[in-house]
């Protein structure tokens, strides 16, 4: 709990910094872009979240986007395809929860390191996209303007953008499942000692296997999404990184990498920090190019502090 | 021969060694002298502190107080490095070699010869070194073999190879047959003999007193961390070996039961009543001689005894559904049940308080209450959401009931003492029906008073007509608390015992491989 408040005032300090530091940035407009971009990278930081807190690790997210958003805008544009919105949402959707299905039978049943089973995810997901498109981009064009409204662009609701309203609806239900129902109790129980769990009658396996389906599946939303918004998808590359966007927002939240500790509002809070540190880079005029470079610092700091933190209250405990 | 070797200078001495540990006084003013060229066994029960005493001399612990002479003066060990730089050299029971690397490797790891200066390069020569070494211990394989290719027998050959390649002349084996073959067990016996030609001196932990027997020159037997007593080469007996690790009087802590009964009438272990629990022919290590049968009655505690690696946590593990069982059946009040995962040990009313209750039994992040609902949670489900109200009632009922010290019920179990642990451990269970209660060293390293409470607690739970099985190293609890005893031995049961037959020298004769006797 102090650790989420630490978070939440260092998000506030983020935020007040930025608004001071440019004019540009006080306008609706750059807060409803901010709005919009976290509420689609919460999606996936969610779906990492839950299934850190098993004590798993998915690197295939990014690949995962890349391949759904492929396959999402073939199935409606493809002249052998033209499948209805909503038939080729559910598709990806099921495409989805299959490779999380797989990830978490290999990991679960066969006792391969997730590490090694999600980095091949990794490879094998954004070959597949390329190889699918024929390695050229694929655009939604004029069509499916409905869609595209209601699901990304600048609908939105009592002034929120729509991405941001479907994220937080994920993550009301999210913080039920996880932090009041029982299944929840398994996911914390299974990443805080797996063994003791299993010793407890818990079906460890089958609750693993549920966290990296629900982990791919919301990867397979945030691509549905992320094409409306984008209204193209470039095989190569689109969702490079995603992953790592994912579960650094997991983990500045507060889920552990050791499993078994973390919260949904962890995981909006540090999604939202995320987020707010690449505009924060351009309105200081720190070069764009630096970026990544902003993002990774400010992550090791906050382990660093964490750490420190830790082994204080260790030590007097 | 043998005789005179006691009375020469010893080359080893130790006197007056003590050594605790927080909690725990292991060693109390020890004292063990060992000759040139001599083989001494040290023999005791689990905990009575041989591997202690070993280490002391191998350099791993520091003793707190008493005296170390090699070769007449005295010396500081401080580290194994140093005791090597003795001669003294260390094979613990778990191997420690680099799996990876070849044999030759691990004979030199840390002291290779080299060439480059800093480049460090290691010289080719390492290889003909090894293999003089390993000619000599007969180990026939090459020496680029990697060590994780090798027999556990052909591993522990490559530590003793170490070890004389470090000039050692003094080698400390800490049970080092448990994991081997009788093959394996025979070559190493000729080997040991070979080095004490050489005049190579031997300590050797062993609970198999047959071994003990074979290659002893002299016994040394340790009880409660201190010397129990001495035995000459002609005076070693089964017999002997076992009456001096046992041979204290048993203190009157335990209240055997919470109405001070023997069994009462109507709840005698083997009367006509159908058992609670059956074990019909399970077969659990390949290295079984025979199947194992035994069954328990609602309302007795079965003790189980048996030296470490007799196999009982592997039994206890596979009623559970941990562990695949090779062959046989489980029956819970005379029905088969399958048994694939603990959950469906669980649903038939067989719950375990594992050995290990850091590893298996505790969330020691989570809280008291969520550890305690944890494996009632599908109870505790009000359309899939946890019932907080019940989950909250349901923790503080079981603090109340076993005592557990905490000031709150949302306290992370990891913070709690090991005796409030052991009883979180437990309390998880008795929200649920249960038929058989296993008991994995409930007591190990917990405090007197929670000791007590947990005897209690097993008794009340065999009042209400379940069947408990405790198993326990401690040779006084299980005469303390058990309504009868079995006893395993090398992964077999050995025997069981009755109240009336139940005594520390038969156990120990049934543990120790000794003939059974009904």
């Amino acid at each position: 709990m102090k650790k989420l408040l630490g978070l939440a005032a260092f998000l506030l300090i983020l935020y007040l910094l930025m608004l001071f530091a440019d004019e540009s940035a006080r306008s609706l407009s750059n807060h409803f872009n901010l709005g919009k971009r976290i509420g689609l990278y919460g999606i996936i930081s969610l779906g990492a979240g839950m299934l850190i807190i098993t004590g798993g690790i998915d690197l295939s997210i990014g690949s995962v986007v890349g391949f759904c958003c492929t396959v999402f805008a073939l199935l409606l544009t493809h002249p052998r395809c033209q499948w209805h919105p909503a038939a080729a949402i559910a598709a990806v959707l099921g495409i989805g929860a299959l490779i999380g299905l797989v990830n978490g039978l290999i990991v679960a049943k066969l006792k391969v390191q997730a590490f090694v089973v999600t980095l091949c995810g990794l490879f094998i997901y954004r070959g597949a996209s390329r190889w699918l498109a024929g390695d050229t981009v694929q655009g939604l064009g004029n069509s499916f303007v409905a869609w595209k409204y209601w699901l990304a662009k600048s609908h939105d609701v009592l002034g929120l953008p729509m991405s941001l309203v479907i994220f937080l609806a994920l993550a009301a239900v999210a913080t039920v499942f996880l932090h009041f129902s029982i299944y929840g109790r398994y996911f914390f129980a299974i990443g805080s000692n797996e063994q003791a769990a299993r010793y407890a009658g818990v079906a460890t396996d089958r609750y693993r296997i549920l966290a990296y389906v629900l982990c791919s599946t919301l990867a397979a939303f945030f691509a549905v999404l992320f094409l409306m918004e984008e209204n193209s998808v470039q095989p190569s590359s689109t969702g490079n990184f995603f992953e790592l966007y994912a579960i650094a927002g997991a983990v500045l939240g507060g889920c552990s990498l050791r499993g078994g500790e973390g919260s949904v509002l962890g995981v909006l809070i540090g999604t939202a920090i995320i987020r707010i540190l690449p505009t924060f880079t351009q309105m200081l005029k720190v070069p764009s190019s630096l970026e990544y470079t902003v993002i990774g610092t400010a992550l090791l700091l906050g382990a660093l502090l964490d750490e420190l933190l830790r082994r204080r209250s260790q030590k007097r405990g | 021969m043998a005789n005179t070797v006691v009375d020469a200078l010893p080359l080893v001495e130790a006197s007056g060694v003590s050594k605790s540990f927080p909690g725990v006084r292991a060693l109390q003013d020890v004292s063990l002298r060992l000759a040139a060229g001599e083989t001494l066994c040290v023999v005791g029960e689990n905990g009575a502190g041989k591997s202690t005493l070993m280490k002391i001399l191998g350099g791993v612990y520091t003793a707190d107080s008493g005296e170390i002479r090699f070769d007449g003066a005295p010396v500081e060990l401080g580290s194994v490095d140093a005791a090597q730089r003795l001669g003294i050299t260390l094979i613990h029971q778990e191997l420690n070699l680099a799996d990876s690397l070849d044999v030759a490797g691990n004979l030199f790891l840390g002291r290779e010869p080299r060439w480059g200066g800093p480049l460090g390069i290691i010289r080719r020569s390492i290889y003909s070194d090894a293999l003089v070494v390993m000619q000599r211990l007969g180990l026939d394989c090459s020496p680029r073999t990697p060590v994780s290719r090798l027999s556990i027998g052909q591993q522990q050959l490559v530590e003793i190879a170490r070890a004389i390649s470090l000039d050692s002349r003094v080698l400390i084996l800490d049970e080092p047959t448990s994991s081997l073959t009788q093959r394996e067990t025979d070559r190493l016996f000729e080997v040991l003999r070979d080095l004490k030609r050489d005049g190579v001196s031997i300590l050797y932990i062993s609970h198999r007193l047959a071994e003990v027997r074979e290659i002893a020159d002299r016994v040394t037997v340790l009880r409660d961390g201190r010397n129990a007593g001495e035995l000459k080469r002609e005076e070693i007996s089964h017999d002997a070996i076992v009456r001096l690790m046992v041979g204290r009087e048993v203190k009157q802590f335990f209240h055997r039961t919470s109405s001070g009964r023997s069994p009462a009438p109507g709840m005698t272990t083997t009367n006509g009543a159908s058992p609670v629990f059956e074990s019909r022919g399970l077969v659990v290590q390949s290295g079984q001689r025979r199947p194992i049968r035994f069954s328990i009655h609602g309302g007795e505690i079965v003790g189980m005894a048996g030296l470490m690696g007799a196999g009982r946590t592997e039994l206890a593990e596979a009623i559970f559904g941990v562990r695949p069982l090779l062959s046989g059946e489980v029956a819970v009040d005379g029905k088969t049940v399958v048994l694939r995962s603990p959950a469906d040990a669980i649903a038939a009313g067989i719950f375990l308080v594992p050995e290990d209750r850091r590893l298996q039994g505790l969330l020691l992040a989570q809280s008291v209450k969520e550890n305690i609902s944890l494996p009632s949670l599908d109870r505790l489900n009000h359309l899939g959401l946890v019932a907080r109200g019940a989950e909250r009632e349901l923790a503080e009922s079981m603090r109340t009931r076993l005592n557990i010290r905490t000031p709150h019920v949302e306290q992370l179990a990891g913070l709690l003492s090991g005796g409030n642990q052991q009883k979180i451990v437990i309390a998880k269970w008795l929200a649920r029906s249960c038929r058989l209660f296993i008991l994995d060293e409930p007591t190990r390293g917990i405090d007197v008073g929670a000791k007590a409470e947990i005897y209690g607690l097993m008794r009340e739970l065999a009042d209400q007509g379940m069947g408990v099985l405790m198993i326990s190293s401690d040779l006084e609890e299980i005469l303390g608390v058990s309504d009868r005893v079995l006893v395993m031995h090398q992964g077999d049961l050995a025997g069981g015992l009755t109240r009336d037959e139940m005594t520390e020298e038969a156990i120990m004769r049934l543990a120790t491989g000794g003939e059974t006797h009904s």
